[in-house]
């Protein structure tokens, strides 16, 4: 089966953000960039499933500028089998994206879509139940575990209160979290390799889809910063300090 | 006339008190957004009291539906619902609790209603424009929703829970032959297992004190030893930091940070436990942080209002037994 895997670009998140002077957005000048960790594990899982036989054909998809490609292929190199950057300079939201992830996927014969269940940039946890929503596919969110079998993908989710697991027919859409797995490491060589493998470059226009945002961000800026108290010396000055200041005890 | 449709989620008819900060919410949306009522809906067993019960906080008209479909929540049939409610109550809007829920189900709502989607807002300007975190917690975004559909979901801890106030007496049941694909579709999931953390204790989101355990307690065994009982004492939640939870220490859901349970209890206490951001991002709201760490240049110091700099096996057990003294 095939399996299609949206990925995202996004600001590195170990590095320490700074908002432009007018707070329109973040400076992103020579800024590190990686794949978004959640759509990470999506393309580990994904490569997962091909090693065990279940999976016969990966391909990337990702929407944004000429410089994703860098990303896409680093997802190439850990192992999927080819990518598709829509090429797209402006805005984006998640409603943007799903519609365009909803086009390729008519494109394709592929029995599931798989993508991190929020994107580390812009949090919001929407793209994987719009697409599944747009064609109206099942969907299983927030993935601690997948197998897939006899048509169908058992999906363990992490929710509110503990784990629950859902059994979905095919084709579906999946969403991962955190724990489903450890992503691999793209080895040199075979980022070399990646390079070769198939790319294709197309536009929104291409696919039918219009560029326009529903979520228009007006500003940033950045939390007012919590300040730190005091040190206290023993658990006697803490146990007063709790009764008498904070008055919580 | 056009109103703000509220998901009510509940658990076999108790509302959660979650609900009840998505409703304040609501109501701070309802002037900028210019809806003339908020109305509610309710599904599953146990829906038609949740209902009922929710008319009391001020919604003009209540839906519900304990229909088998909703026997368990599943994100297709609740979000084929929830949309087909709002068409019912001419609702522009629907809001719901940021729960594991509440994210799964609202974007199928928004695609249903052509809608556009804020997640997990934590402030309504006057202007209609939403507040909302990104990065992390990191930064925050002021947002509008261009289009005249719209659902939101809400941070809990955001909001306060609304009170009880005077509102309508229309509870009704919803009508399911509005959408005849909720009894033709045959492409639903079906849920097939449930694992129930242990729940004797407060619910992590809304406990008025929580002690989080991290990667310094070293095992399980530890975590239990040391967490539990200082947990208890205080009549507390127990959260844990990623490094605990990926190391076994906690379940998952535990999980206190930006990709797990964020909490802003009255009394937060942090027991060896270093404060990356991403942990930080998911408890920084608490009123007051106590935090017991023995590297003394620990970042969870930085927000802290009480630090403790000492060995957490020698002290965590000390804090408990004072702590039981004074509740004795």
């Amino acid at each position: 089966m095939k399996i299609l895997v949206p990925v995202k670009r996004v600001p590195d998140w170990q590095i320490k953000l700074k908002l432009l002077p007018d707070g329109s957005g973040i400076q992103t000048d020579g800024i590190k960039w990686i794949l978004n960790t959640f759509d990470e594990i999506a393309v580990e899982e994904a490569i997962r499933l091909k090693e065990k036989g279940v999976v016969t054909e990966i391909v990337l998809v990702s929407i944004g500028p000429e410089e994703v490609r860098a990303r896409l292929e680093y997802a190439l190199a850990m192992g999927a089998d080819s990518a598709i950057l829509i090429k797209h300079d402006g805005p984006a939201d998640s409603d943007l994206a799903s519609r365009a992830i909803a086009e390729v996927f008519k494109k394709g014969d592929y029995s599931m879509i798989m993508l991190g269940k929020q994107a580390i940039d812009s949090d919001a946890n929407q793209t994987a139940q719009l697409v599944a929503a747009r064609l109206n596919l099942p969907q299983a969110c927030f993935a601690s575990k997948v197998v897939v079998e006899g048509g169908a993908a058992t999906v363990t989710r992490e929710v509110d209160g503990g784990l629950e697991t859902i059994k979905v027919p095919l084709p579906c859409v999946v969403s991962t979290d955190l724990r489903l797995n450890e992503p691999r490491y793209a080895a040199l060589p075979n980022l070399m390799k990646a390079k070769k493998k198939p790319f294709e470059v197309i536009t929104l226009d291409s696919l039918g889809v219009s560029a326009d945002v529903k979520v228009r961000v007006r500003g940033l800026s950045t939390p007012s910063a919590r300040k730190a108290g005091r040190k206290v010396s023993s658990v006697q000055e803490l146990v007063e300090a709790l009764q008498n200041e904070a008055k919580v005890l | 006339m056009t109103s703000i449709l509220l998901y009510i989620q509940h658990v076999d008819g108790k509302v959660l008190k979650g609900t009840l900060s998505a409703l304040t919410a609501a109501r701070e949306l309802k002037g900028p957004w210019k809806a003339d009522t908020i109305v509610g809906i309710a599904l599953g067993p146990g829906a038609q009291s949740a209902a009922q019960e929710m008319l009391s906080y001020g919604l003009s008209s209540a839906r519900y539906s304990e229909d088998a479909l909703f026997q368990r929540y599943r994100a297709e049939p609740y979000a084929r619902a929830i949309a087909l409610a709002a068409r019912e109550t001419s609702a522009s809007t629907v809001v719901a609790l940021a729960s594991s829920t509440g994210k799964d189900v609202l974007p199928r709502v928004a695609v249903l209603l052509d809608a556009a989607q804020a997640s997990d807002i934590i402030g309504v300007n006057g202007d209609g424009s939403v507040r909302r975190p990104m990065y992390a917690g990191n930064i925050i975004a002021e947002v509008e929703l261009s289009v005249p559909h719209r659902v939101v979901t809400v941070r809990s801890t955001a909001f306060a829970p609304a009170l009880q106030e005077g509102g309508g007496s229309e509870c009704s049941e919803l009508s399911l032959a509005g959408d005849p694909e909720l009894h033709e579709q045959p492409r639903f999931g079906e849920v097939v297992g449930y694992e129930i953390s242990k729940a004797d204790r407060p619910e992590l989101s809304d406990a008025s004190v929580v002690v989080s355990g991290g990667r310094a307690l070293g095992s399980a065994e530890n975590f239990e030893k040391v967490v539990f009982p200082l947990a208890d004492a205080f009549g507390a939640a127990i959260g844990a930091s990623r490094a605990a939870v990926d190391s076994g220490y906690a379940p998952n859901d535990w999980q206190v940070g930006q990709t797990g349970k964020v909490v802003a209890p009255n009394l937060y206490i942090s027991v060896g436990i270093s404060g990356a951001i991403q942990h930080l991002a998911g408890m920084k709201d608490s009123k007051v942080i106590v935090a017991i760490n023995k590297d003394p240049d620990a970042p969870i110091f930085e927000i802290a209002d009480y630090g403790l700099v000492a060995d957490l096996f020698a002290v965590a057990p000390e804090l408990t037994e004072k702590v039981l003294g004074l509740r004795s």
